[in-house]
């Protein structure tokens, strides 16, 4: 019984004749490419001098430009008050590697929870979902405040007053709301034939979710988790206002010693230094993985 | 007479108030395969779902190898460890190599090693004419490519019975061939299988019972020739009347 041949790869069947050269009219046409590309960079290169030259002019020229530039770019003091915001900082960084790893967990285990049909598991499915609907519909701050303030209030024993612990756990109450939902719906991208394909090789539920779903999904939601990863370390900020030392925190102390404002400014360079290179990195994901599924359009 | 390996009786489905297969009684001795043909709504898919619990039936019975597998308190993944599947749209897994979706049932389910997984996966890959393909990711694979791994992928866990779901519905016909010849090829091995088809040629040369199916029901089976070639329903020559006019006999 024969079988069909290998016919999709190898060296090129046909021979056009020798070496390519290209014809009169190619070389035109990129003779003419270039020109249109070197005239449109000098149009971009233009209009950006106008654009951000004049904008800049506005604001230097403006009557309050010297007292805001001794308020808010006096460099020197800026310095002076770096190191003090560089270890606030270190609190946001912690408050971050701590949060994301608590919100990843506590995240992909109630998106599991919303997405399974398991008739035991009904009313924590009923509790997943109350509290993602309740955690994403209050404003972080308020969120803060509430656990920050209000669990101390209880006076319960053995619970802790700490304010650093108050604020993570309250960002982690909320991220958590978040990022359920950004891996809920990635798992829900994923097509039923693909865990019936699964299911029929004989695996497992739980096999299907842990080899076939979760590792598709994941692939999926990776930009939008990265995302919000920008959005926390930024968010952790907030529990500057239970009093945490933070770099927010450390900024307003300096600021309010010397009714200057340039430790603020330096706060928020120094959480640009972080963001936007990871920014920058999300963005590189995301479009390579818009560019993987386009690869896969095959019939 | 040995046992069958597979024993449908009065089996019945429906979606809501929609009946989907009514009175679907058949046997499949060993070697042998039963192709299922029909239009397109007549059935036939959800008749493969429902041998392999992928739907649940409303009446009826399933028996595999003499144990009824729609039974109270039947292990549905034990019962698809001895049932291999292989859908119209391949349903490979895209984020696995070609050798890595042929090993996670051999391992995950039977519990075999990685290396020696691997090594039977290879065995198959090279009598297929894949084995350069193994550590390709699927959509790297051109569609009969990757039904045929696919069809490596289902018979790895060495199946009692394989159910093949309209395999070549989705492929041109240039790919449809290499399709067909594996699944001659293993016919010839002694696979027990149970297929639905738009390919009455194919079906001809690989069937040893062919049944119609209408609206549903079965409503003539026999012999390859007895059911394409001299058909007693007016149904069935019908269907055979227009599947002859759109080229595909």
């Amino acid at each position: 019984m024969g079988r069909p041949s290998e016919s999709d790869s190898g060296a090129a069947p046909y021979n056009f004749g020798g070496d390519w050269v290209p014809s009169q009219l190619e070389i035109a046409r990129r003779a003419a490419r270039k020109t249109r590309n070197f005239r449109n960079s000098i149009i971009a290169v233009a209009s950006s001098i106008v654009v951000i030259g004049g904008l800049a002019l506005i604001a230097v020229t403006s009557p309050g430009w010297k007292s805001l530039s001794d308020t808010f770019f006096a460099w020197a003091y800026g310095v002076e008050v770096l190191p003090k915001i560089i270890l606030g900082f270190g609190t946001n960084i912690t408050l971050t590697l701590i949060a994301s790893t608590c919100v990843a967990i506590l995240g992909l285990s109630i998106a599991l929870i919303r997405t399974s049909r398991s008739p035991a598991l009904a009313p924590f499915r009923i509790l997943a979902t109350l509290y993602v609907d309740v955690f994403r519909g209050i404003p972080m701050l308020l969120v803060i405040l509430l656990v920050g303030f209000g669990i101390p209030a209880l006076r319960i024993q053995g619970l802790t007053n700490n304010v650093l612990i108050l604020g993570t756990i309250a960002v982690i109450i909320t991220y958590t709301a978040y990022v359920a939902e950004v891996i809920r719906s990635g798992i829900l991208t994923i097509h039923p034939s693909q865990r019936a394909a699964a299911r029929s090789l004989g695996l497992s539920h739980f096999q299907s979710l842990r080899y076939v779903v979760l590792p598709q999904a994941f692939r999926r939601v990776t930009p939008p988790l990265l995302n919000d990863l920008v959005a926390l370390i930024k968010d952790t900020g907030l529990v500057s206002i239970l009093g945490v030392t933070d770099a927010v925190r450390a900024a307003q102390i300096a600021s309010s010693r010397s009714f200057n404002y340039t430790p603020y400014v330096m706060a928020a360079i120094i959480f640009l230094l972080v963001t936007i290179p990871l920014t920058r990195f999300t963005d590189r994901t995301l479009r390579r993985s818009i560019e993987r599924q386009n690869a896969t359009g095959v019939a | 007479m040995s046992q069958p390996v597979l024993e449908v009786k009065q089996l019945r489905k429906s979606y809501g108030s929609e009946v989907v297969l009514e009175d679907i009684s058949f046997t499949v001795p060993v070697h042998t395969a039963t192709v299922f043909i029909g239009s397109s709504g007549s059935g036939k898919s959800t008749l493969l779902r429902c041998i392999n619990l992928l739907d649940q039936i409303d009446d009826g019975s399933i028996v595999l190898d003499g144990e009824d597998i729609t039974a109270v308190g039947a292990d549905v993944d034990k019962v698809r460890r001895k049932l291999g599947i292989v859908f119209q749209s391949f349903n490979l897994f895209p984020h696995m190599k070609v050798i890595d979706n042929i090993t996670l049932a051999p391992m995950k389910v039977q519990g075999i090693s990685r290396e020696l997984a691997r090594e039977n996966a290879y065995k198959l890959l090279d009598r297929f004419g894949l084995h350069d393909k193994a550590e390709n990711y699927p959509d790297r694979l051109s569609g009969g490519q990757q039904q045929r791994v696919a069809i490596i992928r289902s018979i790895a866990v060495a199946p009692r019975l394989l159910l093949l779901d309209e395999i070549t519905s989705a492929l041109d016909p240039v790919l449809v061939n290499e399709v067909l010849s594996t699944v001659r090829d293993l016919k010839i091995e002694g696979m027990t299988m149970v297929l639905a088809t738009h390919e009455m040629g194919f079906a001809k040369q690989v069937a040893d019972e062919v049944c119609f199916l209408h609206h549903g029901k079965i409503l003539e089976w026999g012999t390859p020739s007895q059911i394409l070639e001299a058909p007693k329903q007016p149904e069935t020559k019908e269907f055979l009347k227009r599947v002859h006019e759109a080229g595909r006999l």
